[in-house]
């Protein structure tokens, strides 16, 4: 189950309008599954270890109960007019041609079954409303299409009445989880956060290998004892950060450059174990219960450690959660400092830094990156940076200028909040779904090819550990370098000059030669 | 006979709507909103929300957006159906405000438009291949459900006219539980009928969009949840630690 079986060559695909709407190829993805989940991963969650006998009656129940407490849900049950506009929004349908996935088709899944067994037109005129028994091929049809959303909500901005695709996969995933039919990735991904800490199951002893690593590395490229405090009691912030940063690439450059601006600004930090996640994928599988006890992790450790702010590192689903959930799930926060916004992420740190004037860049050290910026989708169309409308677009572009002379924005309709998702978003980042992975970056990857024909783009900078993993896996199958995609905070280490630095006494040398020189 | 079998539905449609749309709103407003989710870029104020109901409310922004067709054909028909239910009140109120008088003219030209409008979304219903895949039965019928509404009346206001003083005597004496002879019409009886039809089917159809929109919490919510804590629903313990 799940392996990649169609004939897709991205390279037939790469050039070409990134909104093209594609002929439909009914049932193209079908077969496109991702791993059940095994009972270990289904119990640790408080889910049943496998498909219940009863399923058909349970999942009823469970969508009835989901529709009483969830007004969106609700609401979005029955206002779809099947106007059309959402039919070419999502990058998957652009990127598979299945009308399944189609926005408006994808939450019918669920729509069809709310008909039958909650409204009256379903029950007693079925074949007039579209309605449909719950039956095993519906589940199917479930597993494989609701696995194949990224809950980027690019339909929801488009929709005349906001009908959110996010909250009916939610939905979807939560009452199939409810009868033990989970996703392995997810699931497995949720038990480990509350065993080890963080996703990738990193026990304190790596994550403190790896962060003397760093220090070692900052230190002898910089000259300056730059620091990674891991649990430090009293630290006025605790910086909440996805693992991946303590791990990967270009994650891990990311990382460096939020620990040299914490280090110039000169307030101290700490990182904790016991949260050395960012990333909440309780929110993936639609679960309130497990996105609150992943919340509350964040919580603890702000509690233990005394910290006085919270801020967030590079996630965009995590952003969502701490910017719009973490207070009303894990809150009030009102034992933290209140004259700074709860939680603050980490662009709009350094951006405050900058506009204050308190750090130094040599632009000239980022001039190899001619950059291009990926809105990831839940930064962009479901949380806010700053305090005007529309921060989370300029404060990460405000970075990324104030470190490196050449920026360019891909095509309006395919940034901001009409930015399309990376492709392996919301719980899909998993091998097995490869091939839809590869087809759902089709759009963006033609709207960057645009910018690196017209303006010689080289690299794509981002601020979400999934799409920074996606892009670097599925950037080579259309031809771009592995490391075309950047964090913003790379671009930012890359150019900072600490005080007293290496750097620092070069740049200021140029600086004095050059004065010298007129 | 006829004069009581159409005063019967349209009294028997009219609770149908008004119970239904009621019972619907009641629903939508006690159900809870667990989290906030406002689509960004959203405003940050009640004030800022209310500015951008009224601009999908009434120029359809995020339509306008997404498709510029459909929100063409769709804005026509809505704004014309509006305009068409306005010029309709002068068979229903006496003495006859002076905006219907107003909008009158404008009026009998929107059934055209209003048909025109739903002629254009029914042929993207049938040509345009994405979205011939979504549309059922119960979208084709409501189409043509509202196209007879329209041609029956355009009938009677260009073609053959009919007893207007005796219908709006029939309406009038519906309101005040006095009951007139309605015209035996056919033309007449076939748009009352639809529209009585029309009404029955409103609280149980997609039509639920009409109040369904105003409590959609991706355009409803004021996007301030680090200003101001938000608790949407009953939560289990631990919440407040």
């Amino acid at each position: 189950m799940g392996a990649a079986t169609s004939t897709f060559n991205p390279m037939e695909h790469l050039v070409g309008d990134p909104l093209e709407i594609p002929e439909l190829a009914y049932g193209a993805m079908a077969g496109s599954k991702p791993y059940v989940a095994a009972p270990g991963h289904q119990q640790a969650l408080g889910f049943p270890g496998e498909l219940v006998e009863n399923w058909q009656e349970k999942a009823i129940s469970r969508l009835g109960e989901l529709v009483d407490k969830s007004r969106a849900l609700r609401v979005y049950m029955d206002s779809c007019v099947k106007c059309g506009a959402c039919t070419d929004k999502c990058h998957y349908f652009l990127g598979t041609a299945d009308p399944k996935n189609m926005p408006v088709a994808r939450q019918d899944l669920l729509r069809k079954v709310y008909r039958r067994y909650f409204t009256w037109s379903g029950k007693y005129l079925p074949w007039l409303v579209g309605a449909e028994d719950l039956t095993k091929e519906v589940l199917d049809d479930w597993y494989s299409y609701f696995h194949q959303c990224s809950e980027c909500r690019r339909c929801s901005v488009y929709c005349p009445y906001g009908i959110d695709t996010a909250e009916v996969t939610m939905a979807g995933r939560d009452i199939m989880d409810t009868i033990g039919l989970g996703a392995k990735y997810s699931n497995e991904i949720i038990g480990k956060v509350f065993t080890v800490g963080n996703n990738l199951g990193l026990p304190v002893k790596a994550l403190k290998a790896t962060l003397a690593g760093l220090e070692d590395d900052i230190e002898e490229e910089t000259g300056v004892p730059v620091r990674l405090p891991l649990d430090e009691e009293g630290a006025d912030i605790l910086v909440v950060t996805p693992s991946a940063d303590f791990f990967a690439s270009p994650h891990m450059e990311g990382l460096i450059g939020y620990a040299k601006v914490l280090h110039e600004s000169g307030v101290s930090w700490t990182l904790s174990s016991h949260a050395s996640e960012a990333a909440n994928f309780g929110i993936f599988i639609g679960s309130e219960e497990n996105m609150r006890k992943v919340s509350m992790r964040i919580r603890e450790a702000a509690e233990s450690l005394r910290v006085k702010r919270l801020v967030f590192g590079e996630c965009g689903h995590a952003w969502r959660v701490a910017y719009s959930f973490l207070n009303t799930l894990a809150g009030p926060f009102d034992f933290l400092d209140q004259n700074y916004p709860i939680p603050q992420h980490i662009c709009e740190f350094t951006n405050d830094l900058i506009e204050r004037g308190k750090l130094r860049f040599d632009k000239s050290k980022n001039d190899a990156f001619r950059l291009t910026f990926h809105d990831s989708c839940n930064v962009a169309r479901a949380s806010r940076m700053g305090d005007d409308v529309g921060g989370q677009f300029t404060i990460p572009r405000a970075v990324l200028r104030a470190a490196c002379n050449h920026f360019y924005d891909m095509a309006a309709d395919t940034i901001h909040e009409n930015t399309l998702c990376c492709g392996g978003g919301g719980g899909l980042l998993t091998d097995e779904l490869m091939d839809l992975r590869v087809k759902g970056a089709q759009p963006r990857m033609r709207a960057l090819q645009r910018v690196v024909e017209d303006h010689g783009v080289t690299h794509m900078a981002a601020i979400c550990a999934i799409c920074k993993t996606q892009f670097s896996k599925i950037m080579p199958k259309y031809g771009f370098d592995m490391e075309s995609i950047v964090s913003v905070h790379q671009m930012v280490s890359n150019a900072i000059i600490l005080t007293g630095s290496l750097q620092a006494e070069e740049f200021d040398g140029r600086q004095t030669s050059a004065l010298l020189k007129v | 006979m006829l004069t009581t079998a159409f005063a019967l539905s349209f009294y028997a449609a009219a609770l149908i709507l008004l119970s239904g749309i009621a019972y619907r709103i009641r629903l939508y407003a006690t159900t809870p909103a667990p989290l906030k989710i406002p689509t960004t870029p959203a405003p940050r104020t009640r004030s800022g929300v209310v500015a951008r109901m009224f601009r999908e409310v009434v120029f359809f922004q995020s339509l306008f957006n997404a498709n510029k067709w459909i929100w063409l054909f769709g804005w026509i028909f809505h704004v014309a159906l509006a305009l068409v239910v306005l010029r309709h009140l002068r068979y229903f109120l006496q003495p006859v405000p002076a905006f219907v008088a107003v909008v009158q003219p404008f009026g009998v030209l929107a059934g055209f438009a209003m048909v025109g409008g739903l002629l254009a979304l029914w042929a993207r219903r049938l040509f345009v291949p994405r979205i011939r895949y979504i549309s059922g039965p119960s979208d084709h019928l409501m189409l043509a459900l509202l196209v007879a509404i329209g041609v029956s009346g355009l009938a009677m206001t260009f073609g053959a006219h009919t007893d207007i003083v005796s219908v709006k005597a029939f309406f009038l004496g519906l309101i005040f539980f006095n009951w007139q002879p309605l015209p035996n019409d056919p033309l007449l009886l076939v748009h009352l009928g639809l529209v009585a039809a029309l009404m029955i089917i409103f609280p149980f159809s997609k039509l639920l969009h009409a109040p369904g929109v105003f409590f959609s919490p991706t355009r409803n919510q004021a996007d301030d949840s680090r200003e101001r804590r938000y608790v949407g629903a009953p939560r289990p313990r631990s919440n407040v630690v």
